[in-house]
């Protein structure tokens, strides 16, 4: 493996964005020229001073990077293994990760000279993220929703409207984000002259898995340097939640190479892989095309997409993106699941513990950080990314609490 | 020679278009689908086109949405379509079947095995919404090996650079998307149809068929004028969603369609 992963930046994706044999450009024909045209735009733009100048104030003045990372001491000492480091990501504006992406996105939008911006959005981070720079930049936002999501998220909605964003719940299907990706292509299928598409994960057609990770990497970037500085040395481990996985691959893409450092991605096993009612494509899926590209999928052996489930919308999308699949297949990181049950727990004990309420999703994350812990040494390191936070999910858990607000 | 050249042949000798309906097989109900495509060639269809239920169809529009829906509500896959195209072949064995969708279901199957089983049941060609010519190098030289002709779209969007590129990999012939959108959704543009077929023309020596936005006689007719084939879909899927409760009346009903659109296409021909 050493040798793969010495090459490994320079050698994923390739030109055709293929990841091994995942990624690719699979859409339909009409959106062709539109991705070659944002490929072209963002070659032309991620190397250049002014656009990345732009994009570093914006980070710094208006998102509130670079985001801390924080030694949950409590936490370590009662799980009584590794410390315990959290990447906070729920502290950038708008609660989550998302945003680091959707700022990049919006200055390229800016400069296509595009005037209207669509996004497909689960828990309602990235569509809310993406409301807020089309509301800087004042254009016209359009938001598609799972309508299952729109129910479960609804304060979220309410913030996207009052960001001025028009939410379209999407009923088709299993109506939730698989959906709203469909309703979103459709979308820009239609209106491909003047629409920019801010995918929100690491999936689609190519360039947007290259795209959104290059956005999300600022993550990992300051991570490595905040832990050289605070602990002299490396994680030992990583962990971060994976639903299309761009928190996740803004966290480990940094690391890749440092073969030392061990990497844990985390699925949503909703009630158990066991109970088929799950969104695990990486630990119980296989290879297949949805969205743009071949990658892992929740998918019968005909080749349908089946209907997954997780207590956390942002996690409950039946593929990933495709530079996972990759990192499974060489074995430089390792993908494992927990359940609603797990991740609920672990949203509680860091509530109560460290004072910090966590996203549903990032929760999973944490979870899975209290079964690892313990079981490394008081002077290893585990890094964990906390990508967003809980207030979007109040109704959710007080619901299952057997409370109503 | 492929059924599908044969019939190409043959319409440009009598100077005619060739009427392409598409409906989704297992749609409303498996068994109806080939009497359904048996009452489409006796009232004009040349060549058909049969669609593989998809669960995410991000190409179509709510009309083929639902048809691909209530397909699958009857568990209808790929293997049954194909059985489907086998039964019709018992009684057809000069009209070309083109099975159009969606990428996963094929990857799904394997190409090879896809292909092996295709050319048994009498399939003629393929069309893969999803799958550019970016992405279809190993599935063209499969589809090759077996005789299936693999369909390619081009859009409005599409430059003249990129349709010859397509043209390339085109076989049987070239579908031409007429509207930016999703299938059943818009009307076409016949002028700016003719102005795209022309750079395509220039291109290639494939005939040249064009769809989505075409919904009754009249646009069959315009859009004759300039193509070599007419494609129609959501009008006739519409007529089968209305038909879901008497199933007995659905063959007679869809041949009444698609027979209008003959007519009209016909009448045009003649002033050729």
């Amino acid at each position: 493996m050493a040798e793969q992963l010495d090459n490994y930046y320079d050698t994923y994706p390739d030109d055709d964005g293929h990841f091994g044999i995942y990624g690719g450009r699979f859409v339909g024909e009409t959106l062709m020229e539109a991705i070659y045209a944002l490929e072209e735009a963002y070659n032309r733009y991620k190397d250049d001073p002014e656009f990345q100048a732009e994009m570093d104030k914006d980070l710094a003045d208006f998102v509130g990077r670079p985001s801390p990372l924080y030694h949950a001491e409590n936490w370590s000492k009662q799980l009584g293994g590794a410390q315990i480091y959290l990447k906070r990501e729920d502290l950038n504006h708008t609660g989550a990760h998302k945003v680091n992406n959707t700022i990049g996105q919006a200055l390229l939008a800016k400069r296509m000279g595009k005037t209207r911006i669509i996004a497909e959005t689960g828990a309602g981070q990235h569509g809310v993220a993406t409301a807020t720079v089309a509301a800087r930049l004042g254009i016209e936002c359009v938001v598609y929703m799972g309508a299952e999501d729109v129910q479960r998220q609804a304060q979220n909605v309410y913030r996207m409207k009052l960001l001025g964003a028009t939410v379209v719940p999407v009923e088709s299907g299993s109506r939730t984000l698989k959906d709203a990706l469909n309703e979103a292509l459709r979308d820009w299928v239609t209106n491909v002259d003047d629409t920019f598409y801010i995918i929100g994960t690491v999936a689609g057609p190519h360039p947007y898995p290259e795209m959104v990770r290059d956005f999300q990497t600022i993550i990992g970037r300051e991570a490595r340097n905040q832990i050289l500085k605070s602990a002299g040395k490396l994680p030992d481990a990583l962990i971060a939640c994976i639903g299309g996985g761009s928190n996740a691959i803004g966290l480990f893409h940094p690391f890749i190479a440092d073969e030392d450092v061990a990497i844990y991605g985390v699925e949503g096993a909703g009630h158990g892989i066991e109970t088929g009612e799950h969104s695990a494509p990486l630990c119980a899926g296989s290879p297949g095309v949805l969205h743009g590209n071949r990658t892992y999928l929740m998918q019968d052996e005909n080749g349908q997409i089946i209907e997954t489930h997780s207590i956390s919308a942002g996690l409950d999308y039946p593929g990933v993106g495709p530079e996972h699949a990759l990192l499974k297949d060489l074995g430089r990181a390792q993908y494992v699941s927990v359940t609603d049950d797990e991740a609920l727990q672990a949203f509680h004990d860091l509530t109560r513990i460290e004072g910090i309420i966590p996203a549903l999703e990032s929760s999973h994350a944490l979870a899975y950080a209290t079964k690892l812990a313990p079981t490394m040494s008081p002077d290893q390191i585990l890094l964990v990314n906390l990508s967003g936070r809980g207030d979007k999910d109040m109704h959710t858990v007080a619901a299952l609490a057997g409370l109503s607000f | 020679m492929s059924r599908i050249k044969a019939c190409f042949d043959k319409l440009k000798a009598d100077g005619q278009t060739a009427l392409i309906p598409y409906i989704t097989g297992g749609d409303p109900e498996p068994w109806v689908t080939v009497p359904m495509l048996h009452a489409l060639v006796d009232s004009g269809a040349d060549i058909l086109e049969l669609g593989v239920p998809f669960s995410d169809p991000m190409s179509d529009g709510p009309v083929i949405q639902k048809a691909c829906e209530r397909a699958l509500k009857n568990d209808v896959t790929l293997n049954h379509v194909l059985d489907m195209v086998a039964l019709f072949r018992e009684k057809d064995n000069e009209t070309p079947v083109v099975l159009m969708g969606y990428a996963n279901p094929l990857e799904a199957m394997g190409y090879k095995v896809f292909a092996e089983k295709a050319q048994r049941a009498g399939v003629d060609g393929v069309l893969t919404v999803d799958m550019p010519p970016e992405e279809s190098d190993e599935f063209l030289s499969i589809m090759d090996a077996h005789n299936i002709d693999s369909i390619f779209l081009v859009a409005p969007t599409t430059s003249p650079e990129r349709m010859a590129k397509i043209a390339q990999y085109a076989r049987g012939f070239i579908y031409y998307v007429s509207i930016k959108g999703v299938t059943g959704t818009a009307t076409l543009d016949v002028s700016e149809v003719a102005e795209k077929l022309a750079l395509l023309k220039e291109r290639t020596d494939l005939p040249l068929g064009v769809g989505f936005g075409i919904r009754d006689g009249k646009s069959a007719a315009a859009v004759s004028q300039v193509a070599d084939a007419v494609v129609v879909g959501s009008t006739l899927v519409r007529c089968i969603e209305e038909h879901a409760d008497r199933l007995e009346e659905l063959p007679a009903a869809l041949a009444g369609l698609l027979a209008e659109m003959r007519h009209a296409i016909n009448a045009q021909d003649m002033t050729k």
